[in-house]
């Protein structure tokens, strides 16, 4: 296929956000910045279904690739392509960049097409992070992509937006800055084996790398994974972004940018630096299953309905690093599995949430009950979404979950046990919080009166609803192709560290160069 | 004999301009007002032409300049300078009323003075480059006469310039003494000769020199005039030298250090460690308390400074070629930000504290956007040439085994991202205070110069292969 259809992926949003530079800026033209911006997210969420129907699932290669020269000089070069772990988190990125876009088209008033510009570029980069193969294209994109998300938390979000969105950007950064290091010491070390710089991941994947230069090289990609996923005890940006965000935000926060963490850590730290994967693989089970446990905690007793959402992030995001760090095939396909899962469901309660403080103005649990009464269709919507990501058997919780603890167990029975406690926290508190806002009489005067579901956002829960059943009852579609892929990067990590002894002290790892 | 003045063309054109300038504002009635920039224009434009048509052929003039392409690298970057800075002073002539004729004349004699110093290699030629250029910049530092704000700081920054350069003088005799040549090559070999048992005096004579070199480029700890002249100085003045002055420093830096003094590298470089972990931290961190726009650049410029002695210490081709490119990112943008502070400003009032930002995307959509980008550079985030430059340098730091210093940069470079952003805070997401029309219109001359430089940077950011190699072979051919 001579297509560059990744390219045009990544290039269509950038289009679309350039056109509306040039629409006219005032009330009127509202209408038009939406309808472009939900045109172009919709183009390329078909283009990405076309994507889907081409792929190859029984390959584990990358497809559609693409590569050219960027910076000769030092070994950069534009490359890009998908293989089975990508293609699925593409597809749900630009699944959920239009229906985030439908989700805030009366809430986001003011500056609507700065909001969509954003919005789009938001898009763009994401999937650029998912298809790089080139570590600083990866880099690249991984940095732009806080500028817009940055602007989104900023401008639009609630009352303490400024905040949340400065640590956002921050605590990212900060992450991520030593990884850059550490991708420039990789590079410098593919210059000093082969003579070239080369920052291909196909190449730096064959290189062997000292376990103890290793162990400092993961130690930085793990920190700037650990803080996007975010990990236990990385985690306190995230609460603040979430709630502080606009709708919108949250969904494309919560249902994509957080599983680049996760993504990272397959893609990157474990198959890079497998002897040093070994090593910290049990510590970094041990945080993610705190994290479940504490996530589920901490959201039982949350007051307001984002915060609680945001916390049952933590938790199962922690199932995700918990299924990674088990390092077999169970284990990697449920986590994946359970990537594209969350970012469904809980796009799907930011929605719903969102919906709620349209109408109401607040997100605090306690102003509303009853709601079953008054809005039976939004209700119902809200349910599917709630068990969902419980885990209900028949819906899309279930089958990651369900994997990961299988993986987990033949891994590490114990922390399989400690973590199946999250399955039934979660279960507890989101049926709480379900409760006391549906259920009861209607004690608040305000919500006697709120207006049913809108076809506007029946265009956007019904599809949420559609895919959370079909990857519940169907989930062979989504699993086949992550396969090979999966199988391909285990083999990587066992053919890596077969046995390498790491000495416990560690010291700097590189000889100074000489002049 | 003539041939043998290639050399010296590209600064003669600037010299030239500015005695220009000087005779046209002296033939000008009182009143009348006479297109005096252009003639800077003209002149900028012939040394760029000269150095296009000298480029690669290595010229040298009297023995003690040499136009060999790293010099010609500088001056190009000092041509872009000049070229920004006479298209944002301007305004800032009009609103201030400055002396039209002695601003411009200074400006060009203080660029004749930088590319001198880009392309000399004699110390007492560098040394006379320096005054020029320094003499010329603490005038115009203090230009605003009735301002003592900008007396004070021109006050402050001659009196502790004229130290630096008693400093450097020194060290010139010392070094003199030591090898009995001020000329880089001739000190090169004497020092070469000598470089398994360097001699007590030529450790102070390179002591004495790196003090004076750190002041020029308000290296910690010869930092402390940088924020008050910065502050007093009219903002396309400090735009202008805070760019200019610190890449003709920077140029003549590495050009004594690598060449004359490169068999001591080691000695230098272990002195410069710390000056450099310094400079990176107390910039950005002492930046993140002001509430000027002005001071917080200044000590952004200081931390920026830092990474190019990060730069200059890597010592390796990585490390020379990301001093050029670094100087260059950091001259666009730096400029197209005071670009901005320049076009804000008003009769009455300077516009110069952060929380007079507050609410510009309201008012000025453009120029808001356009003070994001060179923030955003400045904090090094891609796709601008900020970060082109930083993974240079960074690169540079790895392959020379200074991880440290390389994690210090990475993480100062953080935290001076926060400070950046508080400009954005206030212009995106805080409510204008007062009245839409509070600033002036955009003089359409200076506006198409910042927007020029703001996609240059993106050019620099996305496309930055041809200027790497630039760079890359500017410095094959010496050191």
């Amino acid at each position: 296929m001579h297509f560059p259809i990744l390219t045009s992926l990544i290039a269509l949003p950038i289009v679309g956000a350039l056109v509306l530079l040039f629409v006219p800026n005032d009330d009127h033209s509202d209408g038009t910045v939406r309808a472009v911006a939900l045109v172009v997210s919709l183009l390329v969420f078909a283009e990405t279904l076309l994507l889907w129907y081409h792929f190859n699932a029984a390959s584990a290669d990358f497809q559609f690739t693409e590569r050219h020269e960027w910076i000769p000089a030092f070994g950069v070069s534009y490359f890009i392509g998908i293989d089975g772990i990508s293609l699925l988190l593409v597809v749900l990125t630009a699944f959920l960049t239009p229906i985030a876009l439908l989700g805030s088209w009366e809430s986001v008033h003011k500056r609507t097409k700065a909001f969509a510009i954003f919005v789009l570029l938001l898009e763009s980069t994401m999937l650029g992070v998912f298809v790089s193969l080139d570590l600083f294209l990866f880099y690249v994109f991984w940095d732009a992509m806080l500028i817009p998300m940055y602007f989104l938390i900023g401008i639009w979000g609630y009352e303490r937006r400024v905040y949340a969105a400065v640590k956002f950007l921050l605590y990212t950064m900060a992450g991520s800055v030593l990884m850059l290091l550490a991708i420039l010491g990789l590079a410098y070390m593919h210059s000093v084996a082969t003579g070239t710089y080369s920052f291909d991941l196909l190449k730096l994947y064959e290189m062997s790398i000292p376990p103890r230069t290793q162990v400092w090289f993961f130690l930085a990609f793990a920190l700037a994974f650990a803080i996007k996923i975010p990990l236990f005890p990385f985690h306190t940006w995230l609460p603040d972004a979430h709630v502080e965000a606009p709708t919108a935000g949250s969904v494309i926060l919560a249902g994509v940018m957080l599983k680049m963490g996760t993504y990272g850590l397959v893609r990157f730290a474990f198959p890079l630096f497998p002897a040093a994967a070994q090593l910290f693989a049990p510590i970094l089970a041990t945080l993610a299953v705190v994290g479940i446990i504490y996530g589920a905690l901490v959201a039982m007793v949350q007051l307001d309905m984002k915060k609680l959402v945001a916390y049952s992030s933590v938790s199962h995001l922690g199932f995700v690093v918990l299924g990674i760090c088990a390092m077999n095939m169970q284990g990697v396909q449920g986590a994946v599995y359970q990537m594209l899962s969350h970012g469904i469901t809980t796009g799907g309660l930011f929605l719903m949430v969102g919906m709620l403080s349209d109408r109401r103005h607040t997100r605090l649990i306690s102003e509303y009950g009853g709601l079953k009464k008054v809005m039976p269709h939004l209700v119902a919507a809200f349910l599917i979404v709630t068990l969902a990501s419980i885990g209900l058997p028949g819906l899309n919780g279930f089958v990651g979950e369900f994997l990961i603890l299988l993986g987990a167990f033949r891994w590490n029975p114990k922390m399989a046990a400690f973590a199946a406690t999250g399955v039934i926290l979660s279960a507890t508190y989101m049926l709480w919080m379900f409760q006391r806002v549906n259920y009861g009489p209607v004690t608040n005067e305000k919500n006697a009166r709120l207006v049913d579901l809108r076809p506007r956002e029946w265009f956007v829960i019904v599809p949420i609803i559609a895919l959370a059943i079909l990857m519940g009852v169907l989930p062979n579609i989504f699993l086949k192709p992550m396969g090979p892929s999966i199988q391909r990067m285990l083999n990587q990590i066992q053919q890596g560290s077969a046995p390498v002894h790491i000495e416990a002290r560690v010291t700097s790892s590189e000889p100074r160069a000489t002049k | 004999m003539i041939a043998s003045m290639n050399a010296v063309v590209p600064m003669a054109c600037v010299a030239a301009a500015g005695i220009a300038a000087m005779i046209a504002e002296a033939f000008t009635a009182p009143g009348e007002k006479m297109p005096i920039a252009p003639l800077g224009v003209i002149g900028l434009i012939g040394a760029a032409l000269a150095c296009v048509a000298l480029w690669g052929h290595n010229a040298s003039s009297f023995g003690v300049v040499s136009a060999d392409n790293f010099g010609l690298f500088v001056t190009g970057i000092l041509i872009v300078v000049g070229l920004l800075s006479l298209a944002i002073s301007a305004p800032a002539i009009e609103r201030e009323g400055l002396p039209r004729g002695e601003y411009y004349a200074l400006m060009l004699f203080a660029l004749a003075g930088m590319i001198l110093m880009a392309t000399a290699t004699d110390l007492l030629v560098i040394f006379l480059a320096l005054e020029v250029m320094s003499i010329a910049v603490y005038v115009l530092t203090g230009i605003r006469r009735s301002s003592a704000i900008g007396n004070e700081a021109a006050f402050k920054y001659f009196l502790l310039g004229a130290f630096a350069s008693a400093f450097f003088l020194y060290g010139i005799a010392f070094t003199f003494g030591v090898t009995g040549s001020t000329h880089l090559d001739r000190i090169g070999s004497v020092i070469a000769a000598q470089a398994l048992s360097p001699q007590p005096m030529t450790m102070i004579a390179l002591g004495l020199l790196l003090v004076g070199f750190a002041f020029k480029v308000s290296a910690v700890p010869f930092h402390m005039w940088t924020p008050d002249a910065y502050e007093g100085a009219p903002s396309s003045v400090t735009g202008f030298m805070s760019t200019g002055v610190k890449a003709a420093a920077f140029a003549a830096f590495v050009r004594v250090l690598l060449s004359a003094f490169s068999p001591l590298q080691a000695s230098w470089s272990a002195v410069l460690w710390p000056i450099a972990a310094a400079t990176m931290i107390v910039g950005t961190v002492v930046g993140v308390a002001q509430t000027n726009v002005k001071r917080m650049l200044a000590y952004s410029s200081i931390g920026h400074g830092g990474y190019l002695l990060l730069a200059l210490i890597s010592g390796n081709d990585l490390g020379k070629g990301a001093v050029l490119f670094y100087l260059l990112t950091y001259a666009l943008t730096n400029l197209g930000a005071f670009g901005v502070i320049v076009l804000l400003e008003d009769h009455d009032r300077p516009n110069d504290k952060i929380s007079d930002y507050a609410g510009l995307w309201n008012d000025h959509p453009a120029l808001a956007a356009l003070m994001t980008i060179f923030l955003l550079s400045l904090g090094g985030f891609p796709p601008m040439a900020g970060f082109i430059a930083k993974w240079y340098v960074f690169s540079a730091a790895i392959k020379a085994g200074y991880t440290g210093l390389a994690i210090i940069g990475v993480l100062t470079s953080v935290i001076s991202v926060f400070f950046y952003l508080r400009i954005v805070v206030m212009m995106y997401m805080t409510p204008s205070g007062e009245s839409m029309a509070r600033f002036p219109a955009v003089p359409k001359l200076a506006g198409a110069a910042i927007i020029l430089a703001a996609l240059a940077i993106f050019y620099l950011g996305i496309l930055p292969t041809r200027v790497l190699d630039l760079a890359a072979a500017s410095i094959s051919t010496i050191f």
